[in-house]
Protein backbone atom coordinates (compact mmCIF):
# COMPACT_ATOMS: atom_id res chain seq x y z
CA UNK A 1 0.00 0.00 0.00
CA UNK A 2 1.49 3.54 -0.77
CA UNK A 3 0.06 6.70 0.92
CA UNK A 4 1.58 9.81 1.52
CA UNK A 5 1.96 10.99 4.99
CA UNK A 6 0.35 13.91 4.96
CA UNK A 7 -3.23 11.80 4.27
CA UNK A 8 -3.00 10.51 7.80
CA UNK A 9 -4.03 12.26 10.72
CA UNK A 10 -1.27 13.29 13.24
CA UNK A 11 -2.53 11.18 15.70
CA UNK A 12 -2.58 8.13 13.49
CA UNK A 13 1.03 8.91 12.44
CA UNK A 14 2.32 9.61 15.39
CA UNK A 15 0.71 6.28 16.67
CA UNK A 16 2.65 4.21 13.64
CA UNK A 17 5.80 6.31 14.09
CA UNK A 18 6.04 5.32 17.73
CA UNK A 19 4.92 1.73 17.55
CA UNK A 20 7.93 0.98 15.16
CA UNK A 21 10.60 3.20 17.00
CA UNK A 22 9.89 1.21 20.61
CA UNK A 23 10.15 -2.28 18.14
CA UNK A 24 13.40 -1.20 17.04
CA UNK A 25 14.82 -1.00 20.60
CA UNK A 26 13.13 -4.77 21.16
CA UNK A 27 9.77 -3.88 23.02
CA UNK A 28 7.09 -6.05 21.25
CA UNK A 29 3.17 -5.56 20.99
CA UNK A 30 1.46 -7.00 23.59
CA UNK A 31 -2.39 -6.64 21.78
CA UNK A 32 -4.78 -7.12 24.72
CA UNK A 33 -8.64 -8.20 24.35
CA UNK A 34 -10.76 -4.90 25.48
CA UNK A 35 -12.16 -6.59 28.73
CA UNK A 36 -10.85 -7.22 31.74
CA UNK A 37 -12.25 -8.95 35.27
CA UNK A 38 -13.07 -5.88 37.25
CA UNK A 39 -12.15 -7.58 40.57
CA UNK A 40 -8.13 -6.09 39.43
CA UNK A 41 -9.41 -2.47 39.57
CA UNK A 42 -11.09 -3.00 42.95
CA UNK A 43 -8.09 -3.89 44.23
CA UNK A 44 -6.04 -0.77 42.73
CA UNK A 45 -8.60 1.75 42.40
CA UNK A 46 -6.50 4.91 43.47
CA UNK A 47 -3.78 3.82 40.72
CA UNK A 48 -6.41 5.46 37.69
CA UNK A 49 -6.98 8.16 37.02
CA UNK A 50 -10.34 8.09 37.06
CA UNK A 51 -11.95 5.66 39.25
CA UNK A 52 -15.02 4.93 37.63
CA UNK A 53 -14.86 1.73 35.25
CA UNK A 54 -17.72 0.59 32.43
CA UNK A 55 -18.93 -2.95 34.31
CA UNK A 56 -20.98 -5.76 32.35
CA UNK A 57 -21.84 -9.15 33.62
CA UNK A 58 -20.28 -11.87 31.07
CA UNK A 59 -21.79 -15.08 30.63
CA UNK A 60 -20.70 -17.12 33.20
CA UNK A 61 -21.98 -14.10 35.64
CA UNK A 62 -18.15 -12.86 36.49
CA UNK A 63 -18.07 -9.29 36.72
CA UNK A 64 -16.01 -7.73 34.05
CA UNK A 65 -14.74 -4.13 32.61
CA UNK A 66 -13.95 -2.45 29.53
CA UNK A 67 -10.26 -1.75 30.17
CA UNK A 68 -9.93 1.92 31.66
CA UNK A 69 -6.39 1.02 31.69
CA UNK A 70 -3.18 -1.31 30.09
CA UNK A 71 -0.86 -1.09 32.47
CA UNK A 72 -2.21 -3.52 35.34
CA UNK A 73 -3.32 -6.19 32.98
CA UNK A 74 0.75 -6.14 31.74
CA UNK A 75 1.97 -6.51 35.43
CA UNK A 76 -1.10 -8.81 36.40
CA UNK A 77 0.07 -11.49 33.47
CA UNK A 78 3.45 -10.71 33.95
CA UNK A 79 5.87 -13.78 35.20
CA UNK A 80 7.58 -12.91 38.18
CA UNK A 81 11.11 -13.09 36.34
CA UNK A 82 13.94 -10.80 38.49
CA UNK A 83 16.78 -11.24 36.41
CA UNK A 84 15.17 -10.93 32.75
CA UNK A 85 13.56 -7.80 31.20
CA UNK A 86 10.29 -7.66 30.07
CA UNK A 87 9.82 -5.19 27.40
CA UNK A 88 6.41 -4.65 25.88
CA UNK A 89 4.77 -1.62 23.86
CA UNK A 90 1.04 -1.40 23.63
CA UNK A 91 -1.70 0.92 21.43
CA UNK A 92 -4.93 0.06 23.05
CA UNK A 93 -8.62 2.18 23.32
CA UNK A 94 -8.97 2.75 27.10
CA UNK A 95 -12.50 3.52 28.50
CA UNK A 96 -12.58 5.85 31.31
CA UNK A 97 -14.47 9.55 32.09
CA UNK A 98 -12.60 12.23 30.77
CA UNK A 99 -11.92 16.00 32.34
CA UNK A 100 -14.95 17.52 33.85
CA UNK A 101 -17.34 16.18 31.02
CA UNK A 102 -18.02 13.42 33.39
CA UNK A 103 -18.98 10.99 30.45
CA UNK A 104 -17.41 7.91 29.58
CA UNK A 105 -15.24 8.47 26.07
CA UNK A 106 -12.53 6.10 24.42
CA UNK A 107 -8.81 7.16 24.49
CA UNK A 108 -6.49 5.70 22.33
CA UNK A 109 -3.44 5.58 24.40
CA UNK A 110 -0.11 4.20 23.53
CA UNK A 111 2.78 3.35 25.87
CA UNK A 112 5.54 1.02 26.81
CA UNK A 113 6.19 -1.20 30.13
CA UNK A 114 9.30 -2.52 31.01
CA UNK A 115 9.27 -4.97 33.89
CA UNK A 116 11.79 -7.22 36.03
CA UNK A 117 14.78 -5.99 36.75
CA UNK A 118 15.04 -2.46 35.91
CA UNK A 119 18.80 -0.97 36.30
CA UNK A 120 20.20 2.08 35.37
CA UNK A 121 20.36 1.31 31.43
CA UNK A 122 16.85 0.61 31.44
CA UNK A 123 15.72 4.14 33.17
CA UNK A 124 17.84 5.74 30.79
CA UNK A 125 16.08 4.21 27.70
CA UNK A 126 13.02 4.37 28.62
CA UNK A 127 13.33 8.13 29.58
CA UNK A 128 15.00 8.35 26.11
CA UNK A 129 12.58 6.86 24.38
CA UNK A 130 10.07 9.35 25.93
CA UNK A 131 12.14 12.16 24.55
CA UNK A 132 12.09 10.80 20.97
CA UNK A 133 8.77 9.86 20.84
CA UNK A 134 7.71 13.94 22.12
CA UNK A 135 9.96 15.07 19.44
CA UNK A 136 8.32 12.82 17.05
CA UNK A 137 5.16 15.01 18.02
CA UNK A 138 6.34 18.22 17.98
CA UNK A 139 9.59 19.68 17.62
CA UNK A 140 8.29 22.42 20.48
CA UNK A 141 8.33 20.22 23.36
CA UNK A 142 9.23 19.56 27.35
CA UNK A 143 10.26 16.55 29.32
CA UNK A 144 10.19 17.60 32.96
CA UNK A 145 11.65 14.52 35.26
CA UNK A 146 11.60 14.54 38.58
CA UNK A 147 12.28 11.50 41.47
CA UNK A 148 9.74 10.57 43.65
CA UNK A 149 12.66 9.57 46.35
CA UNK A 150 13.54 13.32 46.61
CA UNK A 151 10.19 14.54 47.27
CA UNK A 152 9.71 11.58 49.90
CA UNK A 153 12.88 12.14 51.82
CA UNK A 154 12.50 15.53 51.79
CA UNK A 155 8.97 15.61 53.33
CA UNK A 156 10.14 12.78 56.06
CA UNK A 157 13.06 14.69 57.57
CA UNK A 158 10.25 17.52 57.99
CA UNK A 159 8.83 15.20 60.67
CA UNK A 160 5.07 16.23 60.03
CA UNK A 161 1.92 14.55 60.43
CA UNK A 162 0.83 12.26 57.39
CA UNK A 163 -2.27 15.21 56.53
CA UNK A 164 0.26 17.84 56.15
CA UNK A 165 2.81 15.35 54.19
CA UNK A 166 -0.51 15.08 52.38
CA UNK A 167 -0.90 18.97 51.81
CA UNK A 168 2.18 19.79 51.26
CA UNK A 169 2.36 16.93 48.42
CA UNK A 170 -0.71 18.74 47.21
CA UNK A 171 1.54 22.24 47.15
CA UNK A 172 4.54 21.12 45.62
CA UNK A 173 2.60 19.41 42.46
CA UNK A 174 0.91 23.28 42.34
CA UNK A 175 4.11 24.87 42.70
CA UNK A 176 2.56 26.70 45.69
CA UNK A 177 5.00 28.07 47.63
CA UNK A 178 3.18 30.82 50.12
CA UNK A 179 0.92 27.81 51.15
CA UNK A 180 3.55 25.20 51.75
CA UNK A 181 5.54 27.49 53.82
CA UNK A 182 2.66 28.00 55.78
CA UNK A 183 1.64 24.42 56.33
CA UNK A 184 5.22 23.70 57.40
CA UNK A 185 5.50 26.99 59.90
CA UNK A 186 1.89 25.56 61.30
CA UNK A 187 3.14 22.62 62.47
CA UNK A 188 6.45 23.86 64.13
CA UNK A 189 8.80 22.47 60.87
CA UNK A 190 12.29 24.87 61.37
CA UNK A 191 13.15 28.13 59.41
CA UNK A 192 16.13 26.33 57.63
CA UNK A 193 14.37 23.47 56.65
CA UNK A 194 11.07 25.61 55.09
CA UNK A 195 13.52 27.63 53.15
CA UNK A 196 15.27 24.52 51.44
CA UNK A 197 11.02 23.16 50.93
CA UNK A 198 10.63 26.49 49.34
CA UNK A 199 13.51 26.90 46.76
CA UNK A 200 13.12 22.78 45.70
CA UNK A 201 9.17 24.29 44.65
CA UNK A 202 10.21 26.63 42.88
CA UNK A 203 13.92 24.91 40.85
CA UNK A 204 13.22 23.62 37.79
CA UNK A 205 15.29 24.21 34.55
CA UNK A 206 18.10 21.97 32.75
CA UNK A 207 20.10 19.35 34.62
CA UNK A 208 23.01 21.07 33.99
CA UNK A 209 21.46 24.23 35.57
CA UNK A 210 19.50 22.06 38.66
CA UNK A 211 21.62 19.60 40.00
CA UNK A 212 24.60 21.86 41.42
CA UNK A 213 21.37 23.44 43.26
CA UNK A 214 19.86 20.58 44.21
CA UNK A 215 23.22 18.97 45.58
CA UNK A 216 23.91 21.87 47.44
CA UNK A 217 20.54 22.73 48.76
CA UNK A 218 19.07 19.04 49.98
CA UNK A 219 22.06 16.98 50.62
CA UNK A 220 21.30 17.08 54.48
CA UNK A 221 17.69 16.06 53.72
CA UNK A 222 18.41 13.83 50.73
CA UNK A 223 20.23 11.15 50.13
CA UNK A 224 23.23 10.91 47.73
CA UNK A 225 22.20 7.74 46.09
CA UNK A 226 18.84 9.47 44.92
CA UNK A 227 20.46 12.70 43.98
CA UNK A 228 23.00 10.52 42.14
CA UNK A 229 20.35 8.42 40.33
CA UNK A 230 18.64 11.93 39.34
CA UNK A 231 21.87 13.00 38.09
CA UNK A 232 23.18 9.88 36.12
CA UNK A 233 19.79 9.46 34.63
CA UNK A 234 19.26 13.01 33.05
CA UNK A 235 22.97 13.09 32.10
CA UNK A 236 22.48 10.24 29.90
CA UNK A 237 19.17 11.72 28.25
CA UNK A 238 21.33 14.88 27.75
CA UNK A 239 23.92 12.46 26.21
CA UNK A 240 21.65 11.14 23.42
CA UNK A 241 20.55 14.37 21.87
CA UNK A 242 18.07 15.33 23.94
CA UNK A 243 19.49 18.42 26.06
CA UNK A 244 17.16 20.75 24.49
CA UNK A 245 14.11 19.53 26.33
CA UNK A 246 14.72 17.44 29.21
CA UNK A 247 14.16 19.49 32.57
CA UNK A 248 14.32 18.59 35.99
CA UNK A 249 10.53 19.99 37.97
CA UNK A 250 9.54 18.54 41.44
CA UNK A 251 5.79 19.30 40.51
CA UNK A 252 5.70 16.19 38.64
CA UNK A 253 4.63 14.00 41.25
CA UNK A 254 2.32 10.41 40.52
CA UNK A 255 0.71 8.82 43.66
CA UNK A 256 3.17 7.58 45.98
CA UNK A 257 1.26 4.37 46.70
CA UNK A 258 2.84 3.18 43.31
CA UNK A 259 5.51 5.37 42.06
CA UNK A 260 8.92 5.44 43.71
CA UNK A 261 12.15 6.05 41.69
CA UNK A 262 12.17 8.36 38.47
CA UNK A 263 8.81 9.72 37.12
CA UNK A 264 7.92 12.45 34.17
CA UNK A 265 5.60 13.97 32.25
CA UNK A 266 5.99 15.48 28.62
CA UNK A 267 4.55 18.32 27.20
CA UNK A 268 4.20 19.64 23.40
CA UNK A 269 3.61 23.12 23.07
CA UNK A 270 -0.13 23.95 22.07
CA UNK A 271 -1.70 21.31 23.97
CA UNK A 272 -2.95 22.47 27.93
CA UNK A 273 -1.92 19.18 29.44
CA UNK A 274 0.65 16.82 29.75
CA UNK A 275 0.75 14.26 26.18
CA UNK A 276 2.97 12.03 28.22
CA UNK A 277 2.97 10.74 31.66
CA UNK A 278 5.60 7.69 33.08
CA UNK A 279 7.84 6.47 35.91
CA UNK A 280 8.94 3.66 37.98
CA UNK A 281 6.36 1.97 39.89
CA UNK A 282 7.68 -0.73 42.04
CA UNK A 283 5.71 -0.21 44.94
CA UNK A 284 2.35 -0.96 42.51
CA UNK A 285 4.55 -3.99 41.68
CA UNK A 286 4.69 -4.77 45.29
CA UNK A 287 1.06 -4.33 45.70
CA UNK A 288 0.18 -6.42 43.40
CA UNK A 289 2.61 -9.46 45.12
CA UNK A 290 5.01 -9.42 41.95
CA UNK A 291 8.81 -9.07 43.36
CA UNK A 292 9.83 -6.90 40.18
CA UNK A 293 10.43 -3.36 39.87
CA UNK A 294 8.98 -1.62 36.67
CA UNK A 295 8.88 1.54 34.76
CA UNK A 296 6.61 2.61 31.54
CA UNK A 297 5.11 5.96 30.08
CA UNK A 298 1.91 6.25 28.07
CA UNK A 299 1.51 8.75 25.53
CA UNK A 300 -2.13 10.04 25.16
CA UNK A 301 -2.43 10.28 21.43
CA UNK A 302 -6.32 11.81 21.47
CA UNK A 303 -5.18 15.07 22.82
CA UNK A 304 -2.87 15.78 19.76
CA UNK A 305 -5.83 16.39 17.99
CA UNK A 306 -5.84 20.14 19.62
CA UNK A 307 -2.67 20.74 17.47
CA UNK A 308 -3.64 23.28 15.41
CA UNK A 309 -2.74 22.36 12.05
CA UNK A 310 -3.88 24.25 9.50
CA UNK A 311 -7.47 23.16 8.78
CA UNK A 312 -8.25 21.60 5.47
CA UNK A 313 -9.56 24.90 3.66
CA UNK A 314 -11.60 22.56 1.31
CA UNK A 315 -13.63 19.33 1.86
CA UNK A 316 -12.87 18.13 -1.80
CA UNK A 317 -10.45 19.16 -4.62
CA UNK A 318 -12.62 17.97 -7.32
CA UNK A 319 -16.70 18.35 -7.67
CA UNK A 320 -17.82 16.28 -10.49
CA UNK A 321 -21.08 17.08 -11.21
CA UNK A 322 -23.16 14.56 -13.72
CA UNK A 323 -26.14 13.86 -14.80
CA UNK A 324 -28.16 11.14 -17.26
CA UNK A 325 -26.72 12.57 -20.23
CA UNK A 326 -23.68 11.70 -18.92
CA UNK A 327 -21.11 9.02 -20.10
CA UNK A 328 -21.13 6.20 -17.31
CA UNK A 329 -17.77 5.28 -19.34
CA UNK A 330 -16.32 8.94 -19.47
CA UNK A 331 -17.58 9.59 -15.88
CA UNK A 332 -15.79 7.05 -13.91
CA UNK A 333 -12.60 7.42 -16.58
CA UNK A 334 -12.11 10.92 -15.03
CA UNK A 335 -13.10 10.37 -11.49
CA UNK A 336 -10.59 7.30 -11.68
CA UNK A 337 -8.22 9.77 -13.21
CA UNK A 338 -7.93 12.56 -11.17
CA UNK A 339 -8.37 10.26 -7.90
CA UNK A 340 -4.79 8.30 -8.72
CA UNK A 341 -3.50 12.01 -9.94
CA UNK A 342 -3.78 12.27 -6.12
CA UNK A 343 -6.34 14.74 -5.83
CA UNK A 344 -9.59 14.22 -3.55
CA UNK A 345 -12.46 14.10 -5.82
CA UNK A 346 -16.06 13.77 -5.02
CA UNK A 347 -19.04 12.99 -8.22
CA UNK A 348 -22.61 14.14 -7.28
CA UNK A 349 -25.97 14.61 -9.29
CA UNK A 350 -25.99 18.08 -7.63
CA UNK A 351 -23.86 20.04 -5.59
CA UNK A 352 -24.43 19.42 -1.95
CA UNK A 353 -24.98 22.19 0.37
CA UNK A 354 -22.09 23.51 2.78
CA UNK A 355 -19.74 21.37 0.52
CA UNK A 356 -16.16 23.36 0.01
CA UNK A 357 -14.94 22.32 -3.38
CA UNK A 358 -11.26 23.63 -5.11
CA UNK A 359 -12.76 23.64 -8.61
CA UNK A 360 -15.85 22.06 -10.29
CA UNK A 361 -15.95 20.16 -13.49
CA UNK A 362 -19.27 19.55 -14.96
CA UNK A 363 -19.34 16.21 -17.17
CA UNK A 364 -23.16 16.50 -19.00
CA UNK A 365 -23.36 16.23 -22.50
CA UNK A 366 -24.77 19.77 -23.02
CA UNK A 367 -21.26 21.00 -21.46
CA UNK A 368 -19.92 19.10 -23.52
CA UNK A 369 -21.03 19.95 -26.73
CA UNK B 1 7.64 37.25 20.46
CA UNK B 2 4.98 35.02 21.77
CA UNK B 3 2.40 36.31 23.22
CA UNK B 4 1.65 36.10 27.07
CA UNK B 5 -2.04 35.63 27.73
CA UNK B 6 -3.18 36.98 30.90
CA UNK B 7 -6.89 36.26 32.12
CA UNK B 8 -8.44 38.88 34.81
CA UNK B 9 -11.46 38.87 36.66
CA UNK B 10 -13.85 41.30 35.57
CA UNK B 11 -14.41 44.33 38.76
CA UNK B 12 -12.83 46.29 40.76
CA UNK B 13 -9.96 43.40 41.74
CA UNK B 14 -9.60 42.64 38.35
CA UNK B 15 -8.65 46.42 38.08
CA UNK B 16 -6.33 46.30 41.02
CA UNK B 17 -5.02 42.95 39.64
CA UNK B 18 -3.81 45.13 36.17
CA UNK B 19 -2.40 47.79 38.19
CA UNK B 20 0.25 45.87 39.83
CA UNK B 21 1.12 44.46 36.73
CA UNK B 22 1.39 47.46 35.00
CA UNK B 23 3.51 48.39 37.42
CA UNK B 24 5.82 44.74 36.84
CA UNK B 25 6.41 46.09 33.10
CA UNK B 26 3.27 44.65 31.36
CA UNK B 27 1.25 47.81 30.69
CA UNK B 28 -1.39 47.64 28.25
CA UNK B 29 -2.63 51.53 27.96
CA UNK B 30 -5.69 50.91 25.93
CA UNK B 31 -7.46 48.78 28.67
CA UNK B 32 -7.99 52.42 30.49
CA UNK B 33 -10.33 53.28 27.49
CA UNK B 34 -13.64 53.69 28.36
CA UNK B 35 -15.52 50.92 26.15
CA UNK B 36 -17.00 47.56 25.62
CA UNK B 37 -14.32 45.49 24.57
CA UNK B 38 -12.70 42.21 26.15
CA UNK B 39 -9.30 41.63 24.82
CA UNK B 40 -6.46 44.03 24.91
CA UNK B 41 -3.06 43.88 23.55
CA UNK B 42 0.49 45.47 24.08
CA UNK B 43 2.22 43.76 21.14
CA UNK B 44 5.65 45.43 22.31
CA UNK B 45 5.13 44.33 25.72
CA UNK B 46 4.51 40.98 24.33
CA UNK B 47 0.97 40.79 26.74
CA UNK B 48 -2.40 40.12 25.77
CA UNK B 49 -5.14 40.89 28.57
CA UNK B 50 -8.99 39.54 29.03
CA UNK B 51 -11.58 40.52 31.23
CA UNK B 52 -13.67 37.42 31.79
CA UNK B 53 -16.21 36.44 34.78
CA UNK B 54 -14.20 36.13 37.81
CA UNK B 55 -15.56 32.45 38.53
CA UNK B 56 -14.27 31.69 34.46
CA UNK B 57 -10.75 32.56 35.18
CA UNK B 58 -9.60 29.13 36.40
CA UNK B 59 -11.16 27.60 33.28
CA UNK B 60 -9.69 29.91 30.48
CA UNK B 61 -6.16 29.29 33.01
CA UNK B 62 -6.77 25.39 32.71
CA UNK B 63 -8.09 25.02 29.31
CA UNK B 64 -4.54 26.88 28.03
CA UNK B 65 -6.53 30.07 26.29
CA UNK B 66 -5.17 31.92 29.46
CA UNK B 67 -1.06 31.41 30.27
CA UNK B 68 -1.80 33.22 33.69
CA UNK B 69 -4.76 34.34 35.37
CA UNK B 70 -5.83 35.60 38.53
CA UNK B 71 -8.49 34.20 40.75
CA UNK B 72 -9.79 33.79 44.05
CA UNK B 73 -8.85 31.24 46.68
CA UNK B 74 -12.56 30.47 47.12
CA UNK B 75 -12.73 29.54 43.23
CA UNK B 76 -9.49 27.60 43.58
CA UNK B 77 -10.82 25.41 46.36
CA UNK B 78 -14.45 24.52 44.89
CA UNK B 79 -13.21 23.69 41.36
CA UNK B 80 -9.64 21.96 41.76
CA UNK B 81 -8.57 23.29 38.84
CA UNK B 82 -5.04 21.36 37.77
CA UNK B 83 -3.32 24.32 37.42
CA UNK B 84 0.10 25.90 38.79
CA UNK B 85 -0.53 28.17 42.15
CA UNK B 86 2.33 30.87 41.31
CA UNK B 87 1.77 33.62 44.10
CA UNK B 88 -0.74 35.19 46.54
CA UNK B 89 -1.34 38.27 45.57
CA UNK B 90 -2.60 39.33 48.97
CA UNK B 91 -5.56 41.58 47.81
CA UNK B 92 -9.24 40.91 47.31
CA UNK B 93 -8.45 39.04 51.10
CA UNK B 94 -11.75 37.88 52.73
CA UNK B 95 -12.33 34.59 54.37
CA UNK B 96 -14.80 31.53 53.92
CA UNK B 97 -16.94 31.40 56.92
CA UNK B 98 -20.02 29.45 58.61
CA UNK B 99 -23.02 31.74 59.38
CA UNK B 100 -26.09 31.62 61.22
CA UNK B 101 -28.83 33.69 62.68
CA UNK B 102 -27.78 35.37 66.09
CA UNK B 103 -28.25 32.72 68.59
CA UNK B 104 -28.19 29.54 66.72
CA UNK B 105 -27.64 26.59 68.66
CA UNK B 106 -26.16 23.97 66.53
CA UNK B 107 -28.02 20.55 67.13
CA UNK B 108 -26.03 17.82 66.23
CA UNK B 109 -28.61 14.71 66.55
CA UNK B 110 -29.57 16.14 63.30
CA UNK B 111 -28.56 16.73 59.91
CA UNK B 112 -26.97 20.08 59.36
CA UNK B 113 -28.53 22.02 55.93
CA UNK B 114 -26.19 24.09 54.56
CA UNK B 115 -27.18 26.52 52.02
CA UNK B 116 -24.19 27.48 49.79
CA UNK B 117 -22.69 28.79 46.29
CA UNK B 118 -19.50 27.09 47.46
CA UNK B 119 -20.72 23.30 47.48
CA UNK B 120 -17.29 21.30 47.12
CA UNK B 121 -15.98 23.60 50.24
CA UNK B 122 -18.51 23.19 52.34
CA UNK B 123 -18.38 19.67 51.85
CA UNK B 124 -15.14 18.81 52.86
CA UNK B 125 -15.40 21.16 55.26
CA UNK B 126 -18.21 18.96 57.40
CA UNK B 127 -16.92 15.55 56.18
CA UNK B 128 -13.37 16.83 58.04
CA UNK B 129 -15.71 17.15 61.26
CA UNK B 130 -17.71 13.67 60.03
CA UNK B 131 -21.34 15.70 60.31
CA UNK B 132 -23.50 14.99 58.21
CA UNK B 133 -25.02 17.80 56.12
CA UNK B 134 -27.38 18.53 53.49
CA UNK B 135 -26.21 21.01 50.89
CA UNK B 136 -28.64 23.19 49.16
CA UNK B 137 -27.06 24.53 46.35
CA UNK B 138 -27.63 28.50 45.79
CA UNK B 139 -26.58 30.84 43.27
CA UNK B 140 -26.74 34.43 45.41
CA UNK B 141 -28.46 35.79 47.79
CA UNK B 142 -27.57 33.17 50.00
CA UNK B 143 -28.08 35.28 53.19
CA UNK B 144 -31.95 34.68 53.54
CA UNK B 145 -31.50 31.28 53.30
CA UNK B 146 -31.76 30.90 57.25
CA UNK B 147 -33.94 33.56 57.88
CA UNK B 148 -36.57 31.94 55.66
CA UNK B 149 -35.63 28.59 57.16
CA UNK B 150 -34.49 27.39 54.02
CA UNK B 151 -30.94 26.11 55.50
CA UNK B 152 -29.72 25.81 59.69
CA UNK B 153 -26.34 27.66 58.30
CA UNK B 154 -24.91 29.15 55.44
CA UNK B 155 -21.16 28.94 54.04
CA UNK B 156 -20.54 32.03 52.21
CA UNK B 157 -17.35 34.90 51.73
CA UNK B 158 -17.59 37.39 54.58
CA UNK B 159 -15.23 40.79 53.37
CA UNK B 160 -16.33 43.16 56.23
CA UNK B 161 -19.71 41.26 57.69
CA UNK B 162 -22.17 44.00 56.73
CA UNK B 163 -24.16 41.96 54.69
CA UNK B 164 -24.44 39.10 57.60
CA UNK B 165 -24.90 41.89 60.15
CA UNK B 166 -28.06 43.87 58.20
CA UNK B 167 -29.60 40.43 58.33
CA UNK B 168 -29.13 39.32 61.76
CA UNK B 169 -26.53 36.99 60.99
CA UNK B 170 -23.69 36.34 62.65
CA UNK B 171 -20.17 33.96 61.91
CA UNK B 172 -20.11 31.14 63.88
CA UNK B 173 -17.12 29.50 62.13
CA UNK B 174 -14.18 29.88 59.83
CA UNK B 175 -13.38 28.00 57.47
CA UNK B 176 -10.24 29.19 55.44
CA UNK B 177 -8.51 32.99 54.55
CA UNK B 178 -8.90 34.01 51.12
CA UNK B 179 -6.94 35.91 48.97
CA UNK B 180 -6.42 36.52 44.87
CA UNK B 181 -3.38 33.89 43.86
CA UNK B 182 -1.68 34.01 40.56
CA UNK B 183 -2.12 30.81 38.49
CA UNK B 184 -0.82 29.38 35.68
CA UNK B 185 -1.59 26.34 32.66
CA UNK B 186 0.81 23.74 33.64
CA UNK B 187 1.73 23.38 30.16
CA UNK B 188 2.23 26.76 28.90
CA UNK B 189 4.17 27.11 31.99
CA UNK B 190 7.07 25.40 30.47
CA UNK B 191 7.37 27.19 27.12
CA UNK B 192 6.75 30.76 28.77
CA UNK B 193 8.13 30.22 31.93
CA UNK B 194 10.82 33.44 31.93
CA UNK B 195 7.84 36.21 31.47
CA UNK B 196 5.89 34.12 34.09
CA UNK B 197 8.56 33.94 36.62
CA UNK B 198 9.26 37.67 35.85
CA UNK B 199 5.83 38.97 36.33
CA UNK B 200 6.00 36.46 39.99
CA UNK B 201 9.31 38.18 40.91
CA UNK B 202 8.11 41.67 40.48
CA UNK B 203 4.30 40.78 41.81
CA UNK B 204 6.70 39.66 44.98
CA UNK B 205 8.46 43.02 45.37
CA UNK B 206 5.35 44.74 45.52
CA UNK B 207 3.81 43.28 47.85
CA UNK B 208 6.42 42.98 50.24
CA UNK B 209 7.00 46.80 49.37
CA UNK B 210 3.62 47.00 50.83
CA UNK B 211 4.15 45.01 53.53
CA UNK B 212 6.81 46.83 55.24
Amino acid sequence: MNFKDTELKREERAALFLGSLYRKYGYSQYKMSKFEEYDLYVRNKDFLISDSVITFTDTNGKLMALKPDVTLSIIKNSKDDKAAVKKVYYNENVYRISGKSGSYREIMQLGLECIGNVDLYCICEVLTLAAQSLKTISDKCILDVSHMGVVSELLESLKISGEAKREIVACIAEKNVHEASAICAQNGVDEEKISVLKELISLHGAPKDVLPKLYSLAHDMVSKETLDLLSKATEQVEKSGFGDIIRIDFSVINDMKYYNGVVFKGFVSGIPEGVLSGGQYDNLMSRMNKKAGAIGFAVYLDMLEQLSENAAEFDVDVLVLYDDTTKLDSLSALVSKLANGGKRVLAERCIPSKLRYRELVELKEEAAE
Amino acid sequence: MEMLNIALPKGRLGEKVYSMFEKAGFPCPSIKENNRKLIFENKECGVRYFWVKPSDVAIYVQRGAADIGVAGKDILLEYQPDVYELFDLKIGICKMAVAAKKGFRDDTMKTLRVATKFANIAKSHYAAQGRDIDIIHLNGSIEIAPILNLSDVIVDIVETGTTLKENNLEVIEDVVPISARLIANKANFKFKSEPIEKIVKCLSQQTEAKND
